[in-house]
């Protein structure tokens, strides 16, 4: 395998939902705690894109604040080039930063309305002092080139622009600080799909051109075909399934991955008839014990109940499940 | 084809606004067979919602119909009374949105919400009312429906609450059903169940479906015919398979690239450049020229209207002329 670029190990959060103190004494409840990522561990090679795929509140989002720094993991390790992001060391923490960026679902909310375009852009470089404040003109009228915009735009503010041109602009912003990692949450959910096929191609582009590697989060799953080249499964804030993009999707192992993907509506007209797909997802604070896909899994056995499944080697790459590599791969 | 269950005539409307007046719907006409189910597809402000909207009387004031007739069988229902147009809506036409909270009383309990419907348009007991909406409630997927019927709406998750609203708009025996996003809420794993309930049961009871989506993939899997929607003018319209698979208008047939799909991987998207103009700003001529690949001049200066290009399929584009000599 090539050399990882990020290394996730044992990465886990937890967050206190009790209520205030007093209606716990008054009402003699527990306190409560919800578990968003639960000892999640993969790596991501350099220049690669990586996917994590999940439905909602499966724990994408927090995953990808805690590798950005902006949450702190409860248990576990996030490394860059070997080296581990140690809060208590700001001046590496802070070299490590610069390296990373992230675009966010909402163009809306990710920009400052009140700053012009061109500042906007800047800010990385001014921050991290990047450059001469001479250059930085020059430097801003290249990134709006780089994104398809023009270098009038740097004069404007973001109302002035549509959803897909907010999203260009909160990319341009991120290469600012000439990252060689970009996390990506849901960065076209927003969009409409003729914009959305731009913002992608463009993310492609700029991944050759500047040999970037992408955490990419999704829920659709035909995004993350598109663009990923692994991608990890999350089901209630556990990696299920870490495989090769293309295999997964012809030979998925985890039997929470064959529901996804039958659950897919098909736009090929294949004629694929789509499995029923039970259930809904159960309440995080309370999973369900064992695997937490048992309630739901269409082959599970007495013994999922009791422990929860590790990730174990599959051909495709890992799934945790008891059943994996004994489990036909297809189910006819 | 047979007589059409309801027919949109020239539909134009149009919201009065300080700057003047924009036209959020300018001309669309189609028409929905009984038992049939029309997906309406377009990006974001093409005019799907308000397309449902103007059907069920709920354009939004000082918004209105300004020209356009709607016909429900034998009845002009688009000057109706607010009386009588709050009657075709439940009895004759049931709606399901993607809030499931905006169609339900959170004070009610789902027994009461569901008999009240029942009750104010047919004919039946208290008794009789309550076994209906039980029976509903247990054929759109609702475990222990006898049960969970004297529960509030926040005791259900939302894909629950969803099943309840179908479950409500269908309580009537509504013809029509006109679920705008009725899944966009819903996690992947709960919109495929919501659909195959929706599809179903609507079935089963030969009630035609004007089904508001931005997903192909859902329309590709439940329409039996697809009208695709651009700056509220109507671009295209056909069955599905053709409309997917041979699109006959530009927009359409770029949108279509544009989807990445599980089946084949493609290398690069297709891109149609630009975004849809807003309604202050639609170009004269065919509203999608700035955007389009194949723009003619006749397109900047004349508006191409929708006319056919094979068996129950349209498109409005000016290419049309030279048949079948373009994109496929
Ligand atoms: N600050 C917080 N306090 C309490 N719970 C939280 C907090 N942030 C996230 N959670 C919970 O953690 C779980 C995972 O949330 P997360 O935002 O990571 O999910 P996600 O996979 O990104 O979902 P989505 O697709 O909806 O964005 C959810 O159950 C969520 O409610
Ligand atoms: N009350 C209103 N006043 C002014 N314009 C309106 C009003 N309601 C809707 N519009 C405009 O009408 C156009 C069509 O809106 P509509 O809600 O039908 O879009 P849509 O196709 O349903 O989009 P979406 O996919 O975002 O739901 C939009 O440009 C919208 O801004
Ligand atoms: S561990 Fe058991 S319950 Fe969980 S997914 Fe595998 S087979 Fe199903
Ligand atoms: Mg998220
Ligand atoms: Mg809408």
């Amino acid at each position: 395998m090539a050399d990882p670029f990020l290394t996730v190990t044992h990465l886990t959060r937890r967050f206190d939902v009790s209520k205030p103190w007093l209606n716990r004494v008054l009402e003699r409840e527990e306190r409560q705690f919800l578990t968003a990522t639960a000892d999640v561990s993969f790596a991501i090679n350099k220049g690669e894109t990586f996917a994590l795929v999940g439905e909602s509140g499966s724990g994408k989002s927090t995953i990808a604040k805690m590798i950005v720094g902006l949450l702190a993991p409860t248990e576990g390790q996030i490394a860059i080039d070997g080296q581990k992001l140690d809060p208590k060391d700001p001046v590496s923490m802070r070299a490590l930063r610069r390296r990373m960026q992230m675009i966010f679902q909402d163009p809306f909310a990710s920009l400052n309305p009140r700053w012009r375009v061109g500042d906007i852009i800047a800010e990385p470089i001014h921050t991290l002092g990047l450059m001469p404040r001479a250059e930085i003109t020059v430097e801003v009228a290249r990134l709006l080139d780089l994104v398809g915009l023009s270098k009038a735009d740097a004069g404007k503010f973001p109302h002035e622009f549509s959803g897909g041109q907010r999203q260009r602009i909160a990319i341009a912003r991120a290469l600012a600080s000439r990252p060689d990692f970009i996390v990506c949450d849901e960065p076209t959910s927003a969009l409409d799909v003729s914009v959305q096929a731009q913002i992608l191609n463009l993310m492609r582009d700029l991944q050759d051109e500047f040999k970037l590697t992408y955490l990419l989060i999704s829920h659709d799953l035909s995004v993350v075909r598109h663009m990923s080249n692994r991608i990890g499964v999350l089901y209630l804030g556990r990696l299920v399934e870490v495989a090769d993009a293309k295999r997964l999707f012809h030979e998925p192992q985890h039997p929470y991955t064959r529901m996804l993907l039958d659950s897919v509506p098909d736009l090929a007209l294949s004629g694929r008839r789509r499995k029923p797909v039970s259930g809904e997802i159960p309440n995080p604070i309370s999973p369900p014990a064992g695997c937490a896909f048992h309630p739901r899994c269409p082959v599970a056995q007495d013994q999922c109940q009791i422990a929860v499944p590790a990730l174990r080697p599959t051909p495709t790459g890992e799934a945790a499940c008891l059943l994996a590599g004994v489990a036909p791969p297809t189910d006819a | 084809m047979t007589k059409p269950l309801l027919s949109v005539r020239d539909l134009v409307v149009e919201f009065p606004t300080r700057r003047g007046t924009l036209r959020a719907l300018d001309g669309v006409s189609f028409d929905i067979a009984p038992g049939e189910v029309l997906g309406m597809v377009g990006e974001s402000g093409a005019g799907k919602s308000i397309t449902g909207a103007a059907i069920i009387g709920l354009i939004e004031p000082p918004g209105r119909i300004a020209s356009g007739e709607v016909w429900l069988g034998d009845t002009r229902i688009d000057q109706l009374s607010p009386e009588a147009m709050r009657r075709v809506r439940g009895r004759r036409i049931g709606m399901v949105f993607q809030d499931p909270l905006t169609s339900l009383n959170p004070l009610y309990t789902i027994a009461r919400q569901l008999t009240e419907t029942i009750r104010t348009h047919m004919d039946a007991s208290e008794g009789e009312a309550r076994a209906r909406a039980i029976a509903l409630l247990d054929r759109v997927g609702i475990p222990a429906a006898a049960r969970r019927i004297d529960d509030y709406p926040h005791h259900f998750s939302g894909g629950m609450r969803q099943r309840v609203v179908i479950a409500l708009a269908l309580a009537a025996e509504p013809e029509l059903v006109i679920a705008d996003e009725p899944t966009t809420a819903l996690d992947v794993s709960v919109q495929a169940q919501i659909i195959d309930v929706l599809k179903e049961i609507c079935a089963e009871r030969g009630a035609s479906v004007m089904l508001i989506t931005h997903d192909m993939g859902v329309i590709a899997e439940t329409a039996d015919r697809v009208a695709v929607l651009y700056a509220g003018r109507m671009a295209e319209i056909g069955p599905v398979r053709d409309v997917i698979l041979q699109p006959r208008h530009p927009y359409t047939a770029g949108l279509m690239g544009s989807i990445p799909t599980l089946e084949h991987a493609a290398d690069r998207l297709v891109q149609i450049p630009g975004a849809m103009p807003r309604l202050d700003a639609i170009p004269a001529g065919c509203a999608f020229n700035p955007r389009c690949t194949q723009v003619m001049d006749r397109c900047l200066r004349d508006r191409p209207a929708l006319r056919p290009v094979a068996p129950h399929h349209a498109s409005a584009c000016w290419l049309v002329d030279d048949k079948g000599a373009h994109h496929g």
